[in-house]
């Protein structure tokens, strides 16, 4: 078997031009389809930015709440309730707003407040600079150091702003997981400030975030915030929810899938038609081979190894340029919302996959079709 | 008496449906014994490349029967046919059929891969026949980049690589000139043929009858003639 793929892989490779139309074709549309989920990837992380960063197990919301950027604020005694249910080891408030700054240079910018709670911080980054205690000292907040921050003109430990007419002051620069989507720069203070500072509605906690004692206890959670009116979900659920929304109420997710589909379709169409050709050329060599002794199977073998070896070599190309691409996007734009996930690996290759079995198809139909008799008759 | 190689026995093949059915063959029967050259010959259209096909197991007869070497090869399974094929019988086609994508030697090689022989092994086998057929040193030249004659004897020796007791030529002169289309006729007779071999030529071409042990000519479908050594032995019409 060794030595009939061995003449199938010389067969395809020695014809140059068609081999290179093969992975050119193959390669272009696995980049498309990698590029294009990795962007939307990208763009749901960044959508559940905070999600990751605070890195609470269980979130309690409003059930109105789609992204974690529309929060709708709870009385505080929705906190109250949750710590008083059966299997909540601790639960504290969050702040999440935007707000506008006025910067020493008199420029005003839009950023992201998160208020963490004052007694535990639940949720707090880790500092490059600085020390946490300082939050707590007066006008104290947090700054990430992310691509954004040059937007408030890079702050470092000191800086001053000016916030709804308090005064804030920079006292530590900290690091995030994941940056956010809207690019705004992001701060953090203690709830009770960030209450104080921005301007709210009648209540005031965007989320409430929970400890659970055990796994065992969270769905009973769940079904208790339920019985109040709102809604209990646990870390993951919470970026599903928000995946869900960006994919399916905004258009972006469609407008992805029409891409990565007409990748599909480009890739599918110029692989299928080269590889078409490709047996067509040599359709009476097949055809003097069934003569000579080959067997069905073994030009079925033959055919389905060259589309697949050429499907695989274009998958692992495409997939090289993308994470090519992306890395030299991010170079640029750090904050570049690109992420080549296993799942987009899964799905091109899948792809892939359909486009080496449609084009193994065509060809393997044609040459099962070719009688060595043909052969003879010209 | 040589003993008999191939014995086709009122072989009849029919073409098409209705107003355009075609009887290709009718009823034709003859026998070839080894170490002879037996010649087909007739005009286009006489039926000889579709007797030729069923001789060989390519094409299935309506009816008749085909005995080579004392098997009956029309009631082989498709796989035990496409063995024999592989290890009793070589082609040569008229358009030689050579990949232009392999080198020679992996051309005359085919065979020997098909019969699942250690890739190297085989080179070496099919440098041998590469050889003999005197075209060693083309052994790592793409086909096309040889003359017709030479790329005529890369197919013999694809066929002959895997020892076959029956070769078959399929207007082997049709694209040669006549000083080389005798070269290849002569090479045959002289370097292939042997005792254990029978070797089967379809053609037209006249200029090469000399070669011929036995020749049988057909015309329209039919058998009208066949001559040994140059003389008629019956006719039909």
């Amino acid at each position: 078997m060794k030595g009939i793929l061995k003449i199938a892989f010389k067969l395809l490779v020695n014809d140059k031009g068609k081999f290179a139309a093969l992975l050119m074709g193959i390669t272009f549309a696995v980049f498309l389809m990698v590029m294009m989920t990795s962007i939307f990837s990208g763009v749901l992380r960044s959508a559940s930015s905070v999600v990751i960063n605070i890195g609470a197990k269980i979130w309690v919301m409003d059930p109105a709440v789609t992204t974690v950027a529309n929060s709708i604020p709870m009385p505080e005694f929705v906190q109250d309730a949750v710590r008083s249910i059966d299997g909540v080891k601790y639960a504290v408030p969050l702040y999440s707003g935007a707000a506008t700054l006025k910067l020493t240079n008199g420029a005003y910018q839009s950023v992201t407040i998160l208020g963490l709670d004052d007694t535990s911080l639940l949720g707090r980054p880790a500092l490059l600079e600085g020390n946490i205690a300082d939050i707590f000292a007066e006008n104290g907040f947090l700054v990430v150091k992310d691509s954004e921050i040059s937007k408030l003109n890079n702050p470092h430990i000191g800086t001053t702003f000016e916030l709804n007419e308090h005064r804030g002051v920079i006292v530590g620069i900290a690091k995030v997981t994941a940056n956010g989507l809207f690019g705004m720069p992001t701060l953090y203070t203690t709830y009770n400030r960030a209450i104080q500072y921005i301007p709210t509605a009648r209540f005031t906690t965007s989320y409430v975030l929970v400890e659970p004692k055990s796994l065992e206890a969270v769905q009973h959670i769940k079904n208790e915030v339920q019985k109040m009116g709102y809604l209990a979900v646990t870390k993951e659920e919470f970026r599903e929810k928000i995946s869900t929304y960006y994919k399916f109420k905004t258009g972006l997710g469609t407008n992805i899938l029409i891409m990565t589909m007409i990748s599909f379709i480009v890739g599918l169409s110029i692989s299928g038609q080269t590889f078409y050709t490709f047996i067509l050329e040599n359709l009476d060599k097949f055809g003097a081979l069934k003569a000579i002794g080959a067997k069905s199977r073994e030009l079925i073998i033959m055919i389905v190894f060259q589309a697949g070896f050429t499907a695989l070599t274009g998958y692992g190309l495409g997939v090289g340029l993308c994470t090519l691409m992306i890395g030299l996007a991010k170079m640029r734009l750090p904050n570049y919302a690109s992420v080549v996930t296993f799942g987009n690996l899964g799905i091109a290759f899948i792809m892939v996959l359909i486009i080496a079995i449609f084009s193994s198809l065509i060809g393997v139909r044609k040459v099962l079709k070719i009688e060595p008799f043909d052969v003879f008759r010209g | 008496m040589a003993k008999t190689a191939i014995s086709a026995q009122q072989l009849v093949k029919w073409f098409g449906v209705g107003d355009a059915r075609t009887n290709a063959v009718k009823s034709a029967s003859f026998e070839a014994s080894f170490g002879e050259i037996f010649y087909l010959v007739g005009p286009s259209g006489s039926g000889k490349t579709t007797l030729l096909s069923m001789i060989s197991g390519i094409l299935k007869p309506d009816s008749g029967s085909v005995n080579i070497d004392n098997t009956d090869i029309w009631t082989l399974t498709n796989d035990e046919l496409a063995d024999f094929r592989l290890n009793r019988i070589g082609f040569v086609f008229q358009d030689y059929h050579l990949f232009p994508r392999l080198t020679t030697l992996e051309n005359v090689a085919i065979p020997l891969i098909l019969k699942k022989y250690d890739w190297d092994v085989a080179m070496q086998e099919a440098l041998k026949y590469l050889d003999i057929v005197g075209l060693k040193n083309r052994a790592q030249l793409p086909p096309f980049k040889l003359s017709g004659g030479e790329q005529q004897r890369v197919a013999i020796a694809r066929a002959i690589v895997s020892q076959p007791d029956i070769l078959i030529f399929d207007e082997p002169t049709a694209s040669l000139d006549g000083d080389t289309g005798k070269k290849i006729m002569s090479f045959i007779k002289d370097e292939i043929l042997n005792e254990h071999r029978c070797v089967l030529v379809v053609t037209h071409d006249s200029r090469i009858f000399e070669y011929a042990d036995e020749i049988m000519k057909m015309e329209d479908g039919a058998v009208t003639e066949i001559e040994i050594n140059g003389e008629a032995q019956w006719l039909l019409k």
